[in-house]
């Protein structure tokens, strides 16, 4: 596995959605190289025999009566948007010009 | 005069019920050392506290005060004062994780345990700070700014749960509520000299609190004495149809365990040093390594057998952590998107609010830790990463159930260092990462760990930590050793090593 390049994490940054200057990536790609080589040796004992643990205490789906509960209100849902509208979520235009 | 903030919880309990105070006398008395000594960032203050509900507070108390007098049967803590982290979410107080993208949030609703407070009658002092959606060791991630340390004004309260710790030391709070993800818990009560318990995952309800990475974590509570933190643990602990991981069993008998181990009678009992987190391979600091041996030779006195064990796979433990943690939460904080709550930098088009808000928003740590788990998370990398962590994550729990069956409890400093200076690792992210060296295998594993004080390192005069781990769900064996070791401790010092911390500078 090679390092992450500043170009990597420029590319991550978009995926996450995170807008990032040129003194951000400065900043932040050399950290983050050293920690991704750090991290880089879980591979080393992770043999193929080893079954992998995504929970610690293994549990079974967790099930309840379908009946209809109270839930927010759309106005407690609604009180803290940053805007909202004819009771809906209002957020700025879904598609850039280009589309 | 009694100075109330000094009490116990325990005590305070004891004299609410015997008519020797009242609630209001004692939330009002922490409410006026908060504003002697929390003061602000600006101030370089302890600065615990992210909000004060003072007038909130005061109306549970006089609520409480109100039935007492009336003759209506109250919980044990009724008109105990709390802190609470404020990656818990209350309603009507604002509720932040330490983070600015939710900079003057209300939540809608109260998280479990919250709900357990109120109906515990605990009136509800405040939020406490902590690292930025609990990343980090040292609540400088804070997006409101760091707390400090009550022992050393210059240095770190640990993290990310600094505020819950920093308000007990100060004497601001005799009960605050943590989170523990790899050590937010007990790591901060390590360097403050209180105690703090991560109970079994599952243990307590997180319906509510602020999701880091959600198989680590786990709410737990925080207190000066062994006792105290168990009194809450009863609180806050059980089974809610709100939280798909909640353990359907009740919550371990631990104030009855603590009570039990007060008697400081250890016989028969197996305690394993864990050869990995001991120190003894080299860099702890000497009076961490003194004081841990020290508090070995009591348990020993106390008839426990003492023996070291080894857990090889540890030496990944850190490694899978910092895989795991930053790919859930990338997960988790992709919920932060300007659209239904928090934060909103308006730009052009939906996408461009988007990134505009996640960058003005996040602090930097939140920022790697988001990038480093888009990473492991994605195409082409998932085995190698998020894969073989899930594997180490075996190979520690193997560890664990080996080492389980030696002993009946895993010891270990609860960090390598007593609390260093702020400022200190802040560009040194790896560095950071050290610190929670010997508390993240629990968190792996899911089971049960508690930090308790063991001393003062002779070098420096810190706060040093001990701390003992369990089986899962054997959350009772914790409060057992522990309040054992506190009970011969104290009785060394004199008293409890929270009473020696300095004097603070008192505001005008």
């Amino acid at each position: 596995m090679s390092s992450l390049e500043r170009s990597d994490v420029a590319r991550l940054a978009a995926l996450a959605r995170i807008d990032m200057t040129d003194a951000d990536l400065d900043r932040l790609s050399g950290q983050l190289a050293v920690i991704v080589d750090a991290v880089a040796k879980v591979a080393e004992v992770a043999g193929e025999d080893v079954p992998a643990t995504s929970h610690p205490i293994p549990m079974a789906n967790i099930h309840r009566e379908d009946v209809v509960r109270p839930s927010f209100a759309q106005d407690d849902a609604l009180a803290a948007a940053p805007e909202a509208e004819d009771g809906r979520f209002r957020v700025p235009q879904i598609l850039g010009e280009e589309a | 005069m009694t100075d109330w903030t000094r009490k116990t919880a325990a005590q305070m309990a004891d004299a609410l019920a015997a008519g020797e105070v009242t609630s209001v006398e004692l939330v009002q008395a922490h409410l006026d050392r908060i504003a002697a000594v929390d003061g602000t960032v600006e101030s370089n203050s302890v600065h615990a506290f992210l909000h004060i509900d003072a007038e909130g507070a005061l109306e549970a108390a006089r609520a409480v005060d109100a039935d007492r007098a009336a003759g209506v049967e109250l919980p044990r803590l009724a008109g105990v004062p709390i802190g609470i982290k404020d990656v818990l979410v209350t309603k009507g107080l604002p509720t932040t994780a330490g983070s600015r993208i939710l900079e003057g949030w209300i939540p809608p609703y109260d998280a479990t345990v919250t709900r357990r407070v109120r109906e515990a009658r605990m009136p509800i002092l405040g939020k406490t700070n902590m690292d930025e959606f609990a990343m980090g060791s040292s609540t400088e991630h804070s997006g409101y700014g760091p707390t400090r340390n009550p022992w050393d004004l210059d240095r770190i309260p640990g993290g990310s749960g600094g505020g819950s710790a920093a308000a007990l030391a100060a004497f601001e709070a005799p009960l605050t509520i943590g989170s523990d993800t790899g050590g937010s818990i007990r790591q901060p009560a390590s360097v403050t000299a209180t105690v703090g318990v991560k109970p079994t995952y599952g243990g307590v309800s997180r319906f509510g609190a602020i999701a880091l990475a959600s198989s680590l974590d786990q709410l737990g509570p925080c207190g000066r004495t062994v006792l105290d933190t168990a009194l809450l643990h009863e609180v806050m602990g059980g089974h809610d149809e709100m939280d798909a991981t909640s353990l359907n069993e009740p919550v371990p008998a631990v104030v009855e365990a603590a009570l039990e181990g007060a008697q400081m009678d250890l016989t028969g009992v197996k305690v394993g040093v864990v050869r990995e987190l001991s120190g003894a391979d080299g860099g702890y600091q000497a009076g961490v390594t003194q004081r841990f041996e020290e508090s070995l030779d009591k348990l020993r006195a106390m008839g426990a057998e003492v023996v070291e064990v080894s857990c090889p796979s540890f030496e990944y433990a850190l490694a899978a952590y910092y895989v795991i943690l930053p790919s859930e939460a990338s997960s988790n904080l992709a919920k932060f998107d300007s659209v239904r709550f928090g934060k909103r930098v308006e730009k052009a088009t939906v996408e461009k609010t988007m990134l505009a808000t996640r960058a003005e928003g996040f602090g930097d740590e939140v920022k790697r830790r988001i990038i480093l788990g888009t990473y492991a998370l994605s195409a082409g990398y998932y085995d190698a990463y998020y894969g073989s962590a899930q594997k180490v994550r075996t190979l520690v729990q193997r560890d664990f159930d080996a080492a389980f069956e030696q002993c009946d409890v895993l010891v270990s400093p609860t960090t390598p260092t007593t609390p260093f200076k702020i400022g200190e690792r802040i560009d040194d992210p790896l560095a950071m990462y050290l610190n929670d060296i010997a508390t993240i295998p629990a968190n792996l594993a899911g089971i049960p760990g508690m930090s308790l004080p063991s001393g003062l390192a002779p070098e420096d005069g810190l706060p040093v930590g001990f701390q003992i781990l369990a089986p899962a769900h054997e959350d009772a064996r914790l409060y057992r050793i522990g309040a054992a070791l506190e009970a011969s401790l104290t009785a060394e010092w004199g008293g409890p090593l929270s009473a020696q911390a300095p004097e603070l500078e008192v505001a005008e």
